[in-house]
């Protein structure tokens, strides 16, 4: 119960001050594209520099805390994930607010991350030792399955087709090969030098969702009258905490989850809210609303990420190992202020203080994010109401700066507009963004630890070094999971693909088929169409022939 | 006419004065240094606190600031400053030795030696070899015997391909005649966690981060000249018998692009030295365990020198 005993050294004005002042720049920050959580925290660093040590770590706490939370806004408000974090908040957000109950949504992304962040935070106050052990349990090739895991979703996490999914999953797995190989010590397909630096993950993220909901907005504003959203009949904070409160299965899901991702050195909130949101999905009731505006959804995913948030320091504190890509930054954070991490971190005289107040801190940042976010949710309905043209406008500039800004390069700015150009046109097509950008987060995980792997096993077993891939508890534990994982994506597939054929209705089949499908349709009704004409007519003329 | 005439002088004198009040002003704003690597690492942090004093009259009399152009180990961001950046002072960067010079062998660059001008040395951080905490070897000679019995079983991990550690790599597997597994991961703190886990043998890794996970670590050896004041009782791999020098010491220092106006330059080497020297950012190097060791331009100039006709003989033999 050490805890209890620094608590007190938050409660000083000036540190209440940081807190609320992070929290509130850090939610703000956090909805920008491009200053990703590791983006903010990195920046702040400098900041932090002629700090006392504790104020400087709260701050930066705060801001880790605060910008994770805050990336659902524009994830859930214009269907931008602020970070890779909130690409699963996007799925189900967008589409709430899309009718008109994007306060609702606001709400269940704030509590419920509220919710995991505490959970996380305790995991990380009782149960340090423990689990810094486990942590180093998840070594290369654990992390190998654990990608391979993520890319048993992709097929199916945001797709209407399996065959569009995988065929987007394995761009994205294709455009993670460019630039250099830390491991092979090579470069690879970089044609011009704007690929030298690769595609990084979040420029691939904001080219691939904020460009397309540009176009899409100014398509909108040149062809029809945006439709008007009503805001009108909000249900209460009350019926919010409700709701959520209600939502165990999801919630416990998420924060479970969030924990186990957050401890495993090189996964972070990307990989934590993707898999949540695929396994709550899996044994939710309501299956087919997922990706139509599904609250739980939100709930998993937005819990899922903000719980990784403490144990993600847990082998940072104790191992000098971070457990997510934020934490990793956050090392140097500690490092400036002469905190080194150790066993002895929770114990030493000189570190003891100063990082349980942190850690105090924190429980303190996930309550100051609640209250803010929940006081911000309110005038979401204002942004919600921001005429097409002006909010299309508004998000290229802050892609193109938030692009910018990631690594002061030009390139970057370049990659990010083509790959968006082409996603829209690809949207149009039936393609989703979601698992491209899986395949970008994914693909150099896999590989770069299949190929340590591969090296490593090759030194221990010579030829056969498969087998240290295949032996370990949890080596064995993921790939029964992996296998669970594409058993029953194939199996639901096959489930959904039964129905659907049964309900083959004419309006399934008009709204997405090509003009051969047209033709086919029609002969089976008795009807001859002419090809040449346009996709519009021929359902036209299918139409009057079903009237008739 | 005669009006004209005067203007045309006035404008004439009015531009040459501000140009040599530019060139005598030299810094006239704050001034830029680019890290080629992200925001929180080891060199972004030390640039920053190495930089500390530069506002001061008596040194360089312009606050500085950092630009971080990270990407492909380093490369995007020499690759510009080498080609694209101004060449008036007014942006500078930080180098990692062995780091610019090895990938400027290996591939095609902008950057050389060559293209760049050394300011002057900050810091200098040895490559350790380290084993796990639970590992059954204590000294190189352990490690040495059990890969005499096991021939390529050895794995060292490091933080990529062409770095400090894996120059150590190389020197410690030519100079010992073993054959050793070299294990680039991504980065160095990654390298550490391999080690660790115990899933590699051993690492060669910075020595400040080696010193600061001691408790979780045997350090073996110090790929340097002499022993290290942060780690008395650890011998050199000299000293260990396995003859490997300094080459893989990861130096880090402030450099121009060539094509500066030499002034330019003598001012700020003749500047850099001091900053780094400041009782404060000294202080501060000391309280981040960052191993300092402050050299002027023209100590710079030979150890590049040096570097590049080592690394060139070392490297070839690779590829």
């Amino acid at each position: 119960m050490e805890f209890l005993d620094y608590f007190s050294n938050v409660f000083t004005v000036y540190h209440i001050a940081l807190l609320v002042g992070g929290t509130f720049a850090g939610i703000i920050l956090g909805a920008l594209p491009g200053l990703s959580p590791t983006m903010s925290v990195a920046l702040l660093i400098p900041f932090t520099f002629h700090m006392k040590p504790e104020s400087g770590l709260i701050l930066l706490g705060a801001m880790y805390t605060a910008t994770v939370a805050g990336g659902a806004i524009s994830a859930i408000l214009v269907n931008v994930p602020g970070a890779p974090a909130n690409i699963a908040t996007a799925m189900d957000g967008h589409q709430m607010a899309k009718k008109g109950l994007s306060r609702e949504a606001l709400h269940y992304c704030f509590i419920s991350s509220f919710v995991g962040g505490i959970f996380g935070v305790f995991i990380l106050i009782f149960f340090t030792p423990p689990l810094a052990r486990l942590s180093l349990e998840f070594g290369t090739t654990e992390l190998f399955w654990i990608a391979i895991l993520g890319i048993t979703i992709i097929a199916t996490i945001d797709s209407k087709s399996v065959v569009k999914g995988l065929l987007s999953g394995l761009l994205g797995l294709m455009l993670a090969t460019i630039g250099d190989n830390p491991v092979l010590g090579v470069e690879r397909f970089v044609f011009t030098d704007h690929l030298e630096g690769g595609v990084n993950i979040v420029v691939g993220l904001i080219g691939l969702f904020a460009m397309p909901q540009v176009l899409n907005l100014m398509e909108k504003y040149y062809s029809e009258k945006s439709a008007v959203l009503s805001t009108e009949g909000h249900s209460s904070l009350m019926q919010s905490f409700r709701f959520v409160f209600s939502k165990v299965k999801a919630l416990s899901i998420g924060s479970f989850i969030g924990s186990l991702v957050g401890i495993i050195p090189g996964a972070g909130g990307q990989i934590a809210g993707l898999v949540a949101y695929d396994q709550t999905k899996k044994v939710s009731k309501n299956q087919s609303n997922y990706g139509k505006g599904e609250p739980e959804g939100i709930i998993a995913a937005e819990s899922a990420n903000n719980s990784m948030v403490g144990p993600s320091l847990i082998p940072l504190l104790t191992l000098s190992i971070p457990g997510s890509p934020t934490a990793a930054v956050l090392l140097g954070g500690l490092l400036i202020h002469g905190i080194f991490p150790g066993h002895e971190i929770f114990v030493s005289e000189n570190t003891a203080p100063v990082v349980w107040t942190f850690i105090d801190s924190l429980i303190l940042a996930q309550i100051f994010m609640l209250i803010i976010g929940l006081f911000l949710s309110r005038h979401s309905g204002w942004i919600m109401k921001v005429p097409d043209n002006y909010m299309a406008v508004s998000i290229l500039v802050l892609a193109v700066f938030g692009t910018y800004s990631i690594g002061n390069s030009y390139s970057d700015v370049i990659i990010m507009v083509v790959l968006g150009t082409i996603m829209f046109f690809a949207s149009k097509a039936g393609f989703s963004a979601v698992p491209v950008v899986l395949g970008i987060i994914l693909g150099p995980i896999a590989e770069n630890n299949f190929l340590l792997g591969k090296l490593i096993g090759g030194a221990r077993y010579g030829d056969d070094w498969m087998i240290y891939f295949t032996t370990g508890t949890i080596n064995v534990t993921l790939i029964v999971i992996c296998i669970a994982s594409i058993t029953y994506g194939l199996y639901s597939n096959r489930k959904s693909k039964k129905k659907k054929d049964e309900a083959k209705s004419f309006d399934n089949l008009t709204n997405r088929s090509s003009k051969d499908d047209l033709e086919e349709h029609g002969r089976t009704i008795g009807i001859e169409l002419d090809k040449r004409k346009s996709k519009k007519s021929l359902l036209k003329e299918l139409k009057d022939f079903v009237k008739k | 006419m005669k009006l004209m005439k005067i203007t045309k002088i006035a404008l004439l004198a009015a531009t040459s004065l501000m140009f040599m009040h530019a060139q005598a002003d030299y810094p006239d704003k704050p001034i830029g240094v680019m890290v080629a690597y992200g925001p929180g690492g080891a060199t972004d942090f030390q640039a920053r606190i190495a930089t500390l004093a530069s506002g001061k009259e008596a040194l360089i009399g312009q606050p500085i600031y950092i630009l971080n152009k990270p990407g492909a180990g380093g490369r995007t961001g020499w690759n510009w400053f080498a080609s694209e950046a101004p060449k008036d002072g007014s942006m500078l960067a930080a180098y990692n030795v062995p780091h610019f010079i090895a990938q400027s062998i290996v591939f095609d660059t902008a950057y050389n030696i060559n293209t760049l001008e050394p300011l002057g040395n900050w810091g200098a951080d040895p490559a350790v070899l380290i084993v796990g905490k639970d590992s059954p070897f204590n000294t190189v000679a352990d490690l040495l015997a059990h890969a005499d019995a096991n021939p390529g079983a050895v794995t060292i991990s490091g933080a990529g391909k062409f770095v400090g550690h894996h120059i150590a790599f190389l020197q410690f597997a030519k100079a010992s005649g073993r054959d050793l597994t070299y294990i680039p991961a991504k980065g160095g703190v990654d390298a550490l966690r391999l080690v660790k886990a115990g899933e590699v043998s051993a690492g060669f890794n910075n020595l400040s981060d080696s010193a600061r996970s001691a408790a979780d670590l045997k350090i073996l050896a110090v790929a340097d000249l002499t022993r290290h004041a942060y780690l008395p009782d650890v011998p050199t791999l000299m000293e260990s018998g396995v003859d490997v020098d300094d080459s893989s010491v990861n130096f880090r220092g402030l450099m121009v692009p060539a094509g500066t106006p030499q002034d330019v330059i003598d001012f700020l080497a003749s500047k850099t030295p001091d900053m780094f020297n400041d009782k404060k950012t000294q202080g501060k190097m000391k309280s981040t365990n960052s191993p300092a060791r402050v050299m002027t331009r023209d100590e710079v100039i030979v150890m590049w020198n040096e570097r590049q006709a080592y690394l060139t003989d070392l490297l070839s033999g690779l590829q």
